[in-house]
């Protein structure tokens, strides 16, 4: 690299006669970064939509969750559920009744107050008949809502729900004014430090500070700011060392972050995600439907060569589908480790001492193409084959696999954040079913005792870990590329989001 | 001659009409469905149906079809699924990326290649036939993309002349807008000036074997006067067919580049409803694309008319 462009300065001329010297003068000012208080943040794949409350897409939340929206309670960086548009709450003993004290002098961006009224609207539109909210599932424990005054929301629950709260930070659960509701999706209202102020589709989505933000405890500092969509790795890392972009929260590629090694104006900070890789496997086709072959498959796996294949050893292998950002967390790779020879024993016990063949139903991300190559080989180690499909992702693997639950294996980065509760629900595409695991997490929401919780997940991942409905890989890292003088952004992401409250820079 | 023209507008618009047809179609015959997208992987059945209904997803496909069709015929595309707009107007905003894009890239490519392959016929078999027929080759080879990828790094990366990709918009100002699409329409022009130079010289060199150049030679025209006024003219009509492929290729194809400096043109949005079976804009998207071959073939087929007078009796 260095030899071929070192002649920089020689053949300036000649450069320039090549360039019909059109424009390259003019660049400059495009090029170089604005004034300090603003900040260009770069995202992979532009949201469809800027509404969280009626898409599913985590882009939708990672532009406008605690920038432009927020709910009645928010998640911290460390994973924790905090106040938010409701100041303080009351949960009845028999945890049925949740009584939300609501945060007065709070106003819209379009200028309306929000109050109790507000958060009714946002509920039932979240929880009603023609609802599309993305985890209408979370809104629908809620019996009756009253609103006893302006300031007091007061939920009546039809069961203890104990993760209540804690979903209510979720982008999917932000609330919104009754007249900007319908037009969110593409000209965003909240009560959020950030004005929405243009979308140019295909390239950036720019908002503002709100001059008249309620929170007089966060002083903002960035005047403006855009994030911007580019989807080739090789772009993104041309964006970032040409100062185009200040910031890559989440980096698309791990391959290329060795590259900025040495950067004296770049950052790599590597954080933690909620993104499970998980393989699932399909529980009520053979022979996956018995254990026995799918413990053996998971001791077949090296979870270290696969972090290292896949995703140039940037990541955290994991024994559940359970993240070391979660509460109540156990490292739980110890169950099945790696172990071929007891991997063959145990396929023998189950019937299969000559293995067997099935399909891989992989999507075309790099990360499943690069994991799926890696689990072939391991297989073939225990006398399995795999074929591998690719399938392609959302369209045809949600139709086929998520829908339709026609596959053998399938593999695929679950995004959210505390979504154990996936292996319970019925139907769900592992087909994986049973009642102990599902009467563990029924105790959860019937708990309201945090520590009880934590127990309680502790037992749900240990259960995962032992039955291997799906066969638990890694979990991805947060590649954050950004400018050493920009400060405030999130280093982990325990839930999908850029939160630019605190963002600012350095002089 | 006003008979020609009448029946090649109605074979135009027949052919559109099947083109319609065939695009909602396989459109709708793709496997996944736009709702199921947008809602993920913890939707319930019952938000799936809701969504579904307010798209109008559930209507029969014929209904589907003629109420997409009546809406073409009145300018009225639809609007996007993901981004909630109407198509119309994000087609309009991608052509303003991708239109001038591709006419930068076809200016370029005509005067690298007509020179180029001109001058290469004249001196066929010569030394400078050979360096044009390298530049060819080496052009047609290397991928439009690379091109770009090597621009980024010398121009952008290591002397910050230029941007490194992204459009500012129009508004930013007609040189920060071009500046913007200079690499990427270099990246598009070079592969395509080396498949013109290559027409562009066997062109020219049949029509010097004619017996016509041999008599503008005979009544004593220079070599040059023979080329330029005789041998170059009967030799458009292959180069001006190309240049109409490589324009539509231009609109409709230039998506790797699109993606290597990160421009919204159309090609990108073409993509980005296909995977996320946004299926308005696809429809849309590809009918227009389809539209436009028809209507450059129809064009190219004028433009014979125009430079070579013996097409213009009727057949």
């Amino acid at each position: 690299m260095q030899t071929i462009f070192s002649w920089s300065q020689v053949s300036r001329r000649g450069v320039m006669a090549l360039a019909l010297g059109a424009g390259v003068a003019f660049a400059a000012p495009y090029a170089q970064a604005a004034p300090k208080t603003a900040a260009t943040i770069g995202m992979t794949v532009e949201p469809g939509g800027l509404d969280p409350t009626i898409g599913a897409q985590v882009m939708i939340g990672q532009v406008t969750w605690q920038n432009v929206f927020e709910g009645l309670t928010t998640i911290d960086k460390a994973g924790k559920v905090q106040p938010q548009l409701a100041e303080s709450w009351d949960v009845s003993p028999d945890g049925k009744t949740y009584t939300f004290k609501l945060r007065q002098g709070v106003k819209f961006h379009n200028g309306v107050a929000f109050d109790s009224s507000v958060a009714k609207f946002t509920l039932d539109r979240a929880r009603g008949a023609d609802s599309v909210n993305p985890q209408k599932r979370y809104f629908t424990s809620i019996d009756t809502i009253e609103t006893p005054d302006a300031a007091t929301l007061v939920l009546k629950l039809k069961q203890p729900t104990g993760s209540l709260l804690y979903w209510f930070g979720w982008p999917a659960a932000v609330m919104v004014e009754p007249s900007t509701a319908a037009d969110n999706k593409t000209n965003p209202v909240g009560t959020g430090p950030f004005v929405f102020s243009n979308w140019a589709k295909g390239t950036k989505v720019d908002l503002k500070k709100n001059a008249d933000y309620w929170n007089k405890d966060i002083s903002v500092k960035l005047e403006t700011a855009s994030f911007r969509f580019i989807n080739d790795p090789q772009a993104q890392s041309a964006a970032l060392t040409a100062g185009d972009v200040d910031a890559f929260p989440e980096f698309g590629a791990p391959e290329l972050v060795a590259s900025f090694e040495g950067n004296d104006k770049l950052a790599t900070v590597i954080g933690n995600t909620e993104l499970k890789v998980v393989a699932g496997m399909n529980n009520s086709r053979k022979p996956f439907s018995d254990k026995k072959v799918r413990q053996a498959l998971m001791m077949a796996v090296d979870r270290a060569m696969v972090v290292e294949g896949a995703w140039s050893g940037l990541g955290t292998p994991i024994g559940s589908h359970y993240t070391p950002n979660d509460r109540g967390y156990k490292d739980l790779t110890g169950v099945y480790p790696y172990d071929v020879e007891k991997a063959k024993a145990l396929l023998a016990e189950a019937g299969y001492p000559n293995g067997f063949s099935f399909t891989m139903k992989a999507p075309q991300m790099a990360y499943a193409q690069r994991s799926s190559q890696i689990l072939q080989a391991l297989f073939a180690e225990i006398g399995v084959t795999m074929n591998i499909e690719t399938t392609e992702f959302p369209a045809k693997w949600v139709a086929d696999v998520l829908k339709a639950a026609d596959y053998d294996m399938t593999i695929v980065a679950h995004a959210e954040p505390m979504d154990i509760d996936i292996y319970a629900r019925d139907p769900y595409y592992f087909n994986y079913k049973n009642p102990e695991f599902n009467a563990v997490l029924a105790k959860v929401e019937a708990s309201t005792d945090a520590s009880e919780q934590d127990k309680l997940y502790g037992e749900a991942q240990t259960i995962l870990a032992n039955d291997v409905p799906a066969l638990f890989l890694f979990v991805m890292p947060k590649l954050g590329i950004w400018d050493k003088k920009l400060k405030g952004l999130w280093e982990n992401e325990p839930i999908p989001s850029n939160v630019l409250t605190e963002v600012h820079w350095e002089e | 001659m006003i008979s020609i023209f009448l029946r090649r507008i109605v074979s135009l618009i027949v052919t559109l009409l099947v083109v319609s047809l065939l695009i909602f179609t396989v459109m709708n015959l793709l496997p996944g469905n736009p709702a199921a997208i947008m809602l993920g992987t913890s939707a319930t059945p019952e938000t799936l149906a809701a969504l579904r209904t307010q798209m109008g997803l559930d209507e029969p496909l014929v209904v589907r079809y003629l109420a997409w069709l009546a809406g073409v015929l009145q300018g009225d595309l639809g609007q996007s699924y993901t981004y909630g707009v109407p198509v119309a107007g994000l087609i309009v905003e991608r052509l303003a990326v991708t239109l001038p894009l591709a006419l930068m890239a076809i200016v370029m490519s005509v005067a690298i290649a007509v020179p180029l392959g001109v001058a290469a016929a004249r001196r066929h078999n010569g030394l400078f036939d050979y360096l044009a027929g390298a530049f060819s080759y080496v052009s047609i080879a290397v991928p439009a993309f690379w091109v770009g990828l090597l621009l980024i790094i010398a121009f952008s990366t290591k002397l910050g002349w230029m941007p490194a990709g992204g459009f500012p918009g129009w508004n930013a100002g007609l040189w920060a807008g071009l500046a913007a699409l200079l690499m990427p329409a270099i990246a598009l022009a070079l592969p395509q000036a080396g498949v013109l130079t290559r027409v562009a010289r066997s062109a020219v060199l049949d029509v010097m074997g004619e017996d016509f150049v041999r008599t503008a030679r005979a009544k004593g025209l220079s070599d040059g006067a023979a080329v330029w006024r005789h041998a170059l003219p009967n030799a458009l009509i292959p180069v001006v067919t190309m240049i109409g492929l490589q324009f539509t290729f231009l609109i409709a194809g230039a998506v790797l580049v699109e993606n290597v400096f990160n421009l919204p043109g159309l090609g990108r949005l073409a993509l980005q409803a296909l995977s996320q079976r946004d299926i308005i804009v696809m429809q849309d998207v590809v009918l227009f694309f389809s539209a436009l071959v028809i209507v450059m073939n129809f064009l190219v087929d004028l433009a014979y008319l125009v430079i070579d007078p013996r097409l213009r009796v009727a057949t």
